[in-house]
């Protein structure tokens, strides 16, 4: 069962963050933790949302983009951005985004189905939006943005 | 602490007893009769039993059953310990490990091994040489006993010599009259317990009816009237009288498990023999030899008997003597002290015990795991603080550098005792290959002696797990397309048992195994026309023996002419040659037609560090591990020579070698660096190449800890693994070969799997 059913079926809470103008969530349960942005090691022909990998604790954790993962112009880190650490699968990643914004309690009746004006990169990750206070959050499944499958063996 | 974990200690406690049995038995094999060798292989099946019938582990506990009364008979020297006998135990250490191993997978054994080997050791514990065909069933087999026929089957390496042994007195029971069969006379009483603890007579009962004719009498005296009967009282006694081939020790065995809690008494009624057998006889049954001896060191001593310690009391009662004039206070005194004398001696030989049992913990290989790693980011932190003292230093801060360098001494020292806990000697995987070459010996008809050397030798443990693989498959290939048939080495004027070495030893920092046969080497021709066959090679090409024997690491190529049980099932040399590679080691070939072939693995001492040369590529900072490195060079203008379009060559003392730039192969930048203003690594590659890696420049040596890219990320081509700077920073770790393959003209594949999507 992935995280985002997991949310639908029993109201959760959710991670709230900001890229650019738009408001993403996750489920909390994913987040392992929220740090500041380092410099990260390049890594060869890695795929260009790819930052490169940081030392976490002894752990060599990859950096992923948001921005340009899901599809929007690329980020320029600063010292404020923010790392969110997040289980995807077995896998950690650290996604970088612009800020943390909130911590949302929702509920399956809070989400609305993601509009059928979505091209195929929006439908892949979103998994519904919420409204709540006037504002758009679009809730994001990370096992659909970073599928865990086994990398084959050389 | 539940079933599940009692159980799961038994298991780590019977692979022990298990390694002890089959070096035990070895070492009796080399020769060794010390009685001592005898008790320890006796005392792990025994244990092993125990163990298994505390669990209704039944197959296991029948099987060590049988192979203790084999055993046994060892121990009291009615069977001689000569190689066929020792053949049939080492078979039965494999089954027994087997067991054990079904017992805790779940898997299942080969039932009809087990019961051929049963067979065998009971006929030996009859008296039986192992037979070599058939064997015949057991009653038939007793009397055939006293007969001399067993010197007659023995092979002719046994001279005389080997004769009066099977007339010594253990035989006694058998041997007066061939039809002689003794009677066992016992006087059952169980206790409540013995119910309480689920026991049932009658089961008890019904398994001494087994061992022979049984007659009971049940004692009903002590059974009070109905309303004064507590019903979980035990009231019944029995007197059984059976007659069995068996003996006490069969008897015995039964109410294994039930004497505690019940009174017992076994006796054997002496009808022909003469009485002072029945001492004797008792001989064997004395549980465990050994362990009254121990009880004589301090046991005794602490009992009534100061002639064990009256030197070392002697002095101290001359002292009390001397010290006090009055005789009452005198003989007091050296009462005290000699039970002081007494107590010290009898816990200095408890301490001797303890010291000899306890000297080991278990450790649970996850925590070992979990305090490397804080070792590892104890020793970045460490780096990172005096980094950033000394870019702070405002001089005068002499005892903040004192400091430092003595945490960093500090450090290191932790980091080398950790990485000692994983390191642990090769002799378990060594004793694996042992029945290897047992089994493919029997399998193959070949006869095979397996030496090994070094196998104390130490590494850590993770590298001996991944060892164990590739190495059985080496060995199989070994006996399998290594060594000739026994007649054909005779033939050939070999020796016709062949001998496979297994090497184990340091050098410069790694672990060197190596591998050799007295076979026949490798068939080049064969090999050679195998390879044209699969397009491997030109029909024309060629090639120098190395290559022609490095072709056998080809993935597919097999030079068995036919898929047999031992070859063939998909794992090729190449597969070796993987896992070899994967644990960051090399393996090669050399082979002389007729005399053998000799494989070379050097392997690191452990998977955690790595020597390094930490380089700067393209503004990155990069490791290249110290061992594929041959040399360093400042390349000059004069040296370095164009070829073709865009390839480049280094002249080095008179040869060319290819010029790679790590930063372009990488993609961290787009055009070639110019040669001169970098360094060259003259680096050795896998398949024996050399290329000169061009980095931009050096800077330094030093050990760095290895953290594993594929956890979080993906396999990275041209890079091997990643570690963590002084700087806190992630560096990567080259993989040399892999480029040395892409500056060949393979291209490192992009395989990264979180570009799948998107």
């Amino acid at each position: 069962m992935t995280n985002a059913v997991k949310t639908l079926t029993h109201g959760r809470e959710l991670i709230a963050f900001r890229i650019g103008d738009q408001e993403f969530c996750v489920n909390i349960m994913s987040v392992r933790e929220i740090r500041g942005w380092t410099q990260a090691t390049p890594m060869p022909h890695a795929p260009s949302y790819v930052l490169g990998v940081i030392n976490l604790r002894g752990v060599v954790l990859p950096i992923v983009d948001m921005s340009l993962r899901l599809g929007m112009k690329p980020a320029e880190p600063t010292v404020r951005h923010v790392i969110i650490v997040a289980q995807v699968g077995p896998k950690v990643v650290g996604l970088l985004v612009d800020a943390v914004s909130d911590i949302l309690t929702v509920t399956p009746e809070n989400i609305q189905p993601t509009p059928d004006i979505a091209n195929e990169v929006e439908k892949a990750y979103a998994r519904g939006i919420l409204a709540i206070e006037g504002r758009m959050i679009c809730l994001i499944e990370l096992d659909s943005l970073f599928p865990h499958t086994e990398s084959e063996a050389a | 602490m539940d079933m599940n974990e009692i159980k799961e200690i038994f298991f780590q406690e019977c692979e022990e007893q298990l390694a002890e049995l089959e070096s035990g038995l070895l070492k009796l094999n080399d020769g060794d009769r010390d009685p001592e060798t005898v008790n320890a292989v006796f005392r792990a099946v025994h244990s092993i039993k125990g163990g298994a019938g505390a669990f209704g582990l039944d197959d296991l506990v029948s099987f060590a059953h049988v192979f203790e009364t084999t055993l046994d008979c060892v121990r009291s020297n009615k069977l001689e310990p000569t190689q066929d006998v020792l053949k049939v135990m080492l078979k039965s250490a494999d089954v027994l490990a087997d067991l054990t191993n079904a017992a805790r997978d779940g898997g299942s054994v080969d039932e009809s091994r087990s019961r051929t080997l049963i067979r065998e050791l009971e006929a030996l514990a009859h008296g039986e040489a192992p037979a070599a065909a058939e064997p015949a069933p057991k009653l038939a087999a007793a009397p055939k006993a006293a007969a001399p026929a067993p010197v007659v089957e023995q092979p002719p390496v046994n001279d005389e010599g080997f004769q009066p042994i099977p007339f010594s007195f253990g035989d006694f029971d058998e041997e007066p009259a061939d039809h002689y069969v003794p009677t066992v006379q016992v006087a059952f009483k169980p206790k409540k317990d013995l119910y309480a603890k689920g026991n049932e007579a009658v089961l008890l009962l019904r398994d001494v009816s087994r061992l022979g004719e049984m007659s009971v009498y049940c004692d009903m005296d002590a059974l009070p009237t109905l309303d004064k009967m507590n019903p979980e009282e035990a009231y019944f006694s029995w007197k059984i009288s059976v007659t069995t081939d068996k003996g006490e020790d069969g008897v015995r065995s039964v109410f294994e498990f039930a004497e505690w809690d019940c009174d017992l008494d076994i006796q054997t009624i002496e009808e022909d023999v003469v009485s002072e057998a029945t001492g004797d006889e008792e001989l064997p049954m004395q549980p465990v030899p050994f362990d009254l001896s121990m009880l004589d060191d301090g046991g005794a001593a602490a009992a009534d008997e100061p002639a064990v310690i009256e030197s070392d009391a002697a002095a101290a009662v001359a002292a009390a003597e001397t010290a006090t004039k009055v005789a009452q206070v005198a003989s007091r005194a050296a009462e005290n002290a000699k039970a002081a004398a007494a107590a010290s001696a009898a816990s200095a030989a408890q301490a001797n015990q303890a010291a000899a049992a306890g000297q080991t913990i278990r450790v649970d290989l996850d925590r070992v795991d979990r305090l490397i790693n804080l070792v590892g980011e104890l020793v970045i932190n460490q780096a990172m603080l005096s980094q950033s003292v000394v870019e702070n230093d405002t001089n005068g801060t002499s005892s903040i550098n004192m400091g430092l360098e003595e945490l960093q001494q500090l450090t290191r020292e932790i980091q080398d005792s950790v990485m000692a806990i994983r390191a642990q000697p090769v002799k378990p995987v060594f004793q694996r290959m042992a029945r290897t070459v047992r089994e493919i010996a029997d399998i193959t008809g070949k006869s095979v002696r397996l030496i090994t050397e070094g196998e104390n030798t130490e590494v850590d443990k993770t590298v001996i797990d991944k060892l164990a693989e590739p190495l059985t498959h080496m060995i199989r290939n070994a006996v399998d397309h290594g060594l000739e048939m026994p007649e054909k080495r005779e033939a050939l004027g070999k020796n016709p048992e062949g001998t496979v070495r297994l090497t184990a030893k340091h050098r410069s920092g790694r672990i060197v195994i190596e591998l050799a046969d007295d076979g026949a080497g490798i068939n080049r021709e064969k090999v050679r026309q195998k390879a044209i066959d699969n397009d491997l090679i030109a029909a024309d090409a060629n090639l120098s023996d190395e290559e022609i024997d490095n072709l056998i690491f080809h993935a597919g190529f097999s030079t068995a002419d036919k898929v047999s049980d031992l070859s063939g099932r998909g794992v090729g040399m190449d597969v070796v040659k993987r896992s070899i590679q994967a644990l960051g080691g090399r393996i090669s070939i050399s082979s002389k037609p007729g005399q053998g072939s000799v494989f070379t693995m050097s392997l690191p001492l452990t998977l955690a560090v790595l020597d390094g040369m930490v380089v700067t590529v393209a503004g990155q900072t990069l490791v290249v591990p110290l061992t594929a490195i041959v040399e360093t060079l400042q390349p000059e203008a004069s040296a370095i020579h164009s070829f073709g379009a865009s390839q480049r060559l280094i002249s080095i003392r008179n040869s060319f070698c290819p010029l790679v730039d790590v930063g372009r192969i990488l993609n961290f930048r787009n055009t070639q660096a110019n040669p001169m203003d970098g360094v060259a690594l003259l680096v050795e590659s896998e398949g024996g190449g050399q290329r000169a890696l061009m980095v931009d420049a050096i800077q330094g040596q030093r050990q760095v800890v290895i953290k594993s890219l594929e956890a979080n990320y993906t396999h990275v081509p041209g890079i091997a693994a990643a570690t963590i700077l002084g700087d806190g920073r992630v560096a990567l770790i080259l993989d040399v070969d892999a480029v040395v393959a892409a500056s060949r003209g393979q291209s490192l594949k992009q395989d990264i799997s979180l570009a799948a999507t998107g």
